[in-house]
């Protein structure tokens, strides 16, 4: 039986309940949100049972939505089961001021960097990390650059307000 | 001197001198072909550990992005894999399509897989080439260059640069292919099957080249899926995974190849891979060809998706058409509606798999863009390959794992 994204969604709300929640479909992909403390449990649940097999960890970046309070800063994980050709999205909210995830180091070898990736430019904390420090900017910085409260230009410019990107 | 006292360290009572000696390979060093540092702990010869440094080159592109609409991004995409410029290029023009909800004419997939393929070509040659000097064999790479150069002329022909190449547009191309652009074309693939096979001669049975590159660099398959290794060098290793076929883009279910593998996943499997991916890509270029010269009349004339809320207008109609006139306010103005929601696309690289993930907010540029950059992903992997190996060897490692700084540090 091909691995389809009803079957995919039943299993896990199966499994965890409450813990995750607003599944979706995006282009194809079915996206859903995990609680913090249980990314690690979804991820190797993910991973072993064997009609799933997610095993494969495509990607890992961060974002940050400072509006949504209390869930300002997000991890977003892409798996893939190579065998059954199925993508799947996992996202998981965290708070600006303890921004806590557990490390997908142990699971996925290629976790490594890509945390590191959202440590440098998110300040996403990951719990258990074996090397946590930046990656692409300097040791010295002291601040993450892609949260949304450092702005790419100088805000003193008036000719180049948020009116002009669409967003007023 | 004693390394210790050079090093000002104060070593505890009856410990000895330290064994090993540390070497920094890079971040400028010319065997490691880009940005690349690598501080390596070395036991006479064999390495004991390396720690890389990356970030040298970076130069904030998801930041950005942030502040550009879709297509003032397709520029920073070229900037990523630069031996294969156009594949950044095509993904993020496809990426953007799926999001928008354009659909392509057959004829624009097929002129995109054409120079999608010459791209590929042109970065396994470049890295194919370079495994080639890296093991004392400098003839192959100047040959093939002039072959690069070939390729690099119908770039110039179609969008009128070489290197960074800022091919397409959303929907389509700027302009249709001349005829000077299809008869390089055909020059080049008249051409370039003898050289290839000449390079293959030189190379894949080669004792030197062989002895250099056979077992060094090895991965397992396991190793590998966990490292996210993927395109050339995960198919090194013996995992058919190819995003043109599991995920086909831009028509590549209409085109009929294979996905070449390996076994050992060492230099040499990297490297025979990476040839016949050049075969193929040939016969691809080939089958598209005769697909684009099917289509006569006012068909061959298509170049484009009708879609004038994203495709700019040529500019002589922006002059004396009212229409254009309006189109292009509103594309350069950001009036142009942009839907909410998140998207991931993926294509095949020249190194593996090139990804775009995309979450829009209804503005006009990315509310966040993030690049799933291959290389970034798998140099991770590279202490693992080299520890308890011969420093020369590592170097040799670190060229057919065709690491590209541009795309490595983003």
């Amino acid at each position: 039986m091909a691995l389809t994204n009803q079957y995919i969604q039943e299993k896990l709300q199966e499994k965890f309940g409450d813990a995750v929640s607003n599944f979706e479909q995006s282009y194809d992909i079915l996206s859903f949100e995990v609680i913090a403390a249980n990314n690690l449990k979804v991820l190797q649940f993910l991973y072993d049972e064997p009609s799933l097999q997610f095993q494969f960890l495509t990607d890992l970046c961060g974002v940050n939505f400072p509006d949504d309070t209390g869930r300002e800063i997000g991890v977003v994980y892409h798996l893939h089961n190579l065998t059954e050709n199925m993508r799947l999205r996992l996202k998981v909210f965290v708070p600006v001021a303890t921004p806590d995830v557990f490390t997908a180091c142990n699971l996925f070898s290629s976790a490594n960097w890509m945390e590191r990736e959202t440590y440098d430019f998110y300040g996403v904390n990951f719990v258990g990390h074996p090397n946590l420090k930046r990656i692409l900017n300097v040791d010295e910085m002291d601040y993450f650059p892609l949260r949304k409260e450092y702005p790419l230009e100088d805000q003193t410019r008036i000719d180049k307000d948020d009116e002009m990107f669409g967003r007023g | 001197m004693l390394a210790h006292q050079q090093h000002h360290i104060t070593l505890p009572e009856g410990s000895i001198e330290k064994q090993t000696t540390t070497l920094n390979v890079g971040p400028t060093h010319p065997a490691t072909h880009g940005v690349f540092q690598n501080i390596m702990e070395l036991d006479g010869e064999r390495i004991v550990s390396t720690e890389q440094t990356v970030g040298y080159i970076h130069r904030a592109f998801e930041k950005l992005a942030e502040r550009r609409p879709l297509y003032q991004i397709t520029p920073i995409t070229d900037r990523l894999n630069y031996c294969s410029s156009p594949i950044n290029n095509m993904g993020w023009h496809l990426t953007c399509e799926k999001f928008l909800g354009v659909q392509t004419p057959k004829r624009v997939d097929y002129l995109r897989v054409i120079i999608m393929e010459l791209a590929r070509i042109s970065d396994h040659l470049i890295c194919n080439s370079i495994v080639g000097v890296d093991t004392g064999a400098y003839t192959g790479f100047l040959y093939v260059m002039q072959y690069r150069e070939l390729i690099y002329e119908i770039y110039e022909e179609v969008c009128g640069s070489r290197l960074t190449t800022n091919i397409g547009r959303i929907g389509g191309f700027e302009r249709n292919f001349t005829n000077t652009a299809f008869e390089k074309l055909e020059k080049f693939l008249k051409e370039y099957p003898k050289v290839l096979k000449e390079f293959e001669n030189l190379f894949a049975r080669n004792r030197i080249f062989m002895e250099r590159t056979i077992g060094g660099g090895a991965i397992s398959a396991t190793r590998a899926l966990n490292y996210g290794f993927t395109g050339p060098n995960l198919r090194a290793a013996g995992v058919d995974y190819d995003v043109r076929v599991h995920q086909p883009y831009s028509s590549y279910q209409d085109f009929d190849f294979t996905i070449p593998v390996g076994k050992t996943g060492d230099n040499y499997d990297r490297f025979l891979v990476r040839n016949q991916e050049m075969w193929q890509s040939l016969s691809i270029i080939e089958q598209a060809y005769k697909k684009v010269q099917e289509f006569k009349g006012t068909d061959a004339e298509i170049f484009h998706a009708d879609v004038p809320e994203y495709y700019l207008p040529k500019k002589e109609d922006v002059y004396t058409k009212m229409e254009s006139l309006i189109w292009h306010f509103k594309i350069v103005m950001g009036e142009v509606e942009m839907p909410k929601g998140e998207i991931y696309h993926a294509v095949e690289g020249g190194n593996g798999e090139l990804g775009f993930y995309l979450i829009s907010d209804g503005g006009r540029t990315p509310f966040r863009l993030h690049f799933r950059r291959p290389c970034f992903i798998y140099y991770q992997a590279y202490p693992e390959l080299i520890t308890g190996g011969m420093l020369s060897d590592a170097i040799v490692t670190m060229s057919s794992l065709n690491l590209i700084a541009g795309e490595l540090d983003a």
